[in-house]
């Protein structure tokens, strides 16, 4: 293998994309509003894009043979590098949106660093995934906004939608000063964008000493089993098939 | 991608050719002075001339309260179906066997849902709300096609459904893209290109089964096997038992007779399945020389009225489901509602 940094890197980045559009593909056909159907499928549309670019290019890097196919769908879940974040349960669509705003606030600053970076491919895949990380940041915003200061009930579920996602946030930001881009440096505009939305959403920031990770090194939540059994269970019971 | 295995509809004066023939028809009409009703106009005459000179109703327009109903009845049917036509596809999102695959599908079903937001708001423009219409959906007051009450048990039926219940719906709706009424013709024409699309994609689908494995193989066959009646079904009871026909027929809702469309859908499929290798199951399927058509088993009316009655293998499961999103999403438009509300009075009390 050429980059073996890069490499891990480009996996790390896909699997978020990938397991993200998998969980809010679930939305389909379930969305409170017939417009929100259209955004959630949206967004789940513009992480699949990304994971499908990301994934196809590690496999290059890895130089084993393996396509974006492949990546997806003949691993298993010990295997995957995406943060846990990703893979919990949708909840509600208040857990739904936390989880969006989180990773979105996360996904900007990191695809805007990696459009400078000095990977041309990682560039270009930067350079394009920003600005739907734009989209989608602001329409979680929005909604976070929307339920945190609409009714009782909807302050309530949404900060408790916060309260759930919130320690999820720190693996996202564990240095890794060789990577291409460190996420390490990208957490000061994340915490400046998030707080900003909470407060004008009436929510609080959650206090946690509890920091779960182990995503990026395969060790997952029991939820990701479960959902790469279902991803996976058509291609896996026709080897070699193409579709 | 999709061109070069692809027989034979998109030649001069197939279904996309009459959408495009529509389109410009549809434009011609517009440029064309319409009379203008003055206070002395009889507006019953001046509708019918409206209709026979093949010119288009507005919104704005006088219309029969009859018309009026039933094109609110047919738009929201037609809206109803893209909703609930989500589902039995939507069921294959999660499992699509590539991610090109799975991209496809998603984009898909998202159409969908605009076709039925794009349908809620022509019917919108005939005096009913979209609430209202979605509330007689839950209520089972008006129906969805029962196409949709089916099960799709295996990935070969969403290319199924693409080739043969998307085929139908085309040949159903191209006729429509010259409906007399402006904003249903003109939500037709942007439906049926889109529609289109899909159908291809269905098509490519089952081309890349029929042409895979042998275990891919049967999943196409077993999936034609089972949609092919269904879908023959969707073009309705045969005329002699269509009760709304005639008088649509009079108004250019419609333009062709049930048996018709089902004819043209018979005629248009037979050479692609040849193409697909797949066998149409009816055993008396052959050319008639003399009709210049192909003689076909008819669907089972029975079942579809079965079926139409609300006793499908799905109907239960198609409406639970639309009830239970809407009902979950209940807190989340009443907080969306009153933070609106909240920012109204702020800017308010700012001005």
């Amino acid at each position: 293998m050429n980059n073996p940094l890069t490499f891990t890197f480009a996996l790390a980045l896909g699997d978020d994309a990938l397991i993200a559009a998998q969980r809010l593909a679930e939305w389909a056909t379930r969305a409170p509003e017939m417009e929100e159907d259209i955004a959630l499928a949206n967004i789940a549309l513009d992480q699949l894009g990304a994971a499908r670019l990301l994934l196809s290019y590690a496999g290059e890097l890895e130089g084993a043979g393996r396509d974006e196919d492949a990546l997806a769908f003949l691993r298993d879940d010990r295997e995957f590098r995406n943060c846990l974040l990703v893979e919990l349960p949708n909840g509600d669509f208040a857990m739904t949106m936390a989880k969006l705003l989180v990773l979105s606030a996360y996904q900007l600053p990191l695809y805007t660093a990696l459009a400078g970076c000095a990977d041309e491919r990682l560039a270009a895949i930067g350079g394009k995934a920003r600005k739907e990380s734009a989209y989608h940041l602001d329409h979680a915003a929005l909604w976070v906004k929307r339920l945190g200061d609409g009714t009782e009930e909807s302050h309530r579920r949404m900060q408790a939608g916060i309260d759930q996602v919130w320690p999820y946030a720190h693996e996202l930001f564990v240095a890794q000063p060789q990577a291409p881009v460190d996420p390490a440096t990208l957490r000061g505009e994340f915490d400046d964008t998030v707080s900003a939305v909470l407060a004008e959403a009436t929510l609080t920031v959650p206090e946690s000493g509890w920091a779960p990770g182990g995503g990026r090194d395969g060790v997952h939540t029991e939820d990701l089993s479960y959902l790469l059994a279902e991803m996976q269970v058509l291609h896996r019971a026709h080897p070699g098939a193409r579709w | 991608m999709y061109g070069s295995d692809f027989p034979g509809e998109d030649a001069p004066g197939g279904l996309l050719g009459e959408v495009e023939a529509a389109e410009a028809a549809l434009r011609s009409a517009a440029a064309r002075d319409r009379e203008v009703a003055g206070p002395d106009t009889d507006l019953a005459d001046h509708f019918a001339e409206i209709v026979a000179a093949d010119q288009k109703i507005e919104p704005r327009d006088w219309m029969p309260e009859a018309y009026r109903r039933t094109l609110i009845r047919q738009i929201a049917q037609h809206a109803h179906s893209e909703i609930i036509g989500m589902q039995p596809e939507g069921n294959w999102i999660s499992r699509a066997p590539s991610l090109k695959r799975k991209a496809i599908l998603l984009a898909k079903v998202q159409d969908e849902a605009g076709h039925g937001l794009y349908l809620y708001a022509a019917a919108e423009t005939l005096g009913i709300s979209r609430d209202e219409l979605v509330d007689m959906l839950l209520e089972g007051r008006q129906k969805y096609s029962s196409i949709f009450n089916y099960p799709t048990l295996t990935w070969a039926d969403v290319g199924a459904i693409g080739w043969l219940v998307d085929g139908a719906a085309i040949v159903n709706q191209v006729p429509l893209c010259r409906c007399s009424y402006g904003p249903y013709a003109r939500a037709m024409i942007r439906v049926c290109k889109e529609e289109s699309f899909h159908q291809r994609q269905g098509y490519e689908i089952l081309h890349t089964l029929a042409h895979g494995t042998p275990a891919q193989q049967a999943m196409a066959q077993d999936a034609v096997d089972r949609w092919w009646y269904p879908s023959l079904a969707m073009f309705g009871p045969p005329d002699g038992d269509s009760t709304h026909s005639a008088r649509s027929m009079a108004w250019k809702i419609k333009r062709f007779s049930n048996d018709e469309l089902r004819q043209r859908f018979v005629d248009m499929c037979v050479g692609q399945a040849e193409v697909l290798g797949l066998t149409i199951p009816d055993p008396e399927l052959r050319w008639n020389d003399e009709r210049q058509a192909y003689d076909f088993t008819q669907p089972d009316y029975a079942e579809l009225m079965r079926v139409i009655s609300g006793d499908g293998p799905c109907n239960r499961q198609r409406m639970d489901h639309r009830r239970r999103a809407h009902h979950e999403g209940a807190w989340v438009r009443e907080a969306a509602a009153a933070y609106a509300a909240k920012q109204a009075s702020r800017e308010k009390v700012a001005a």
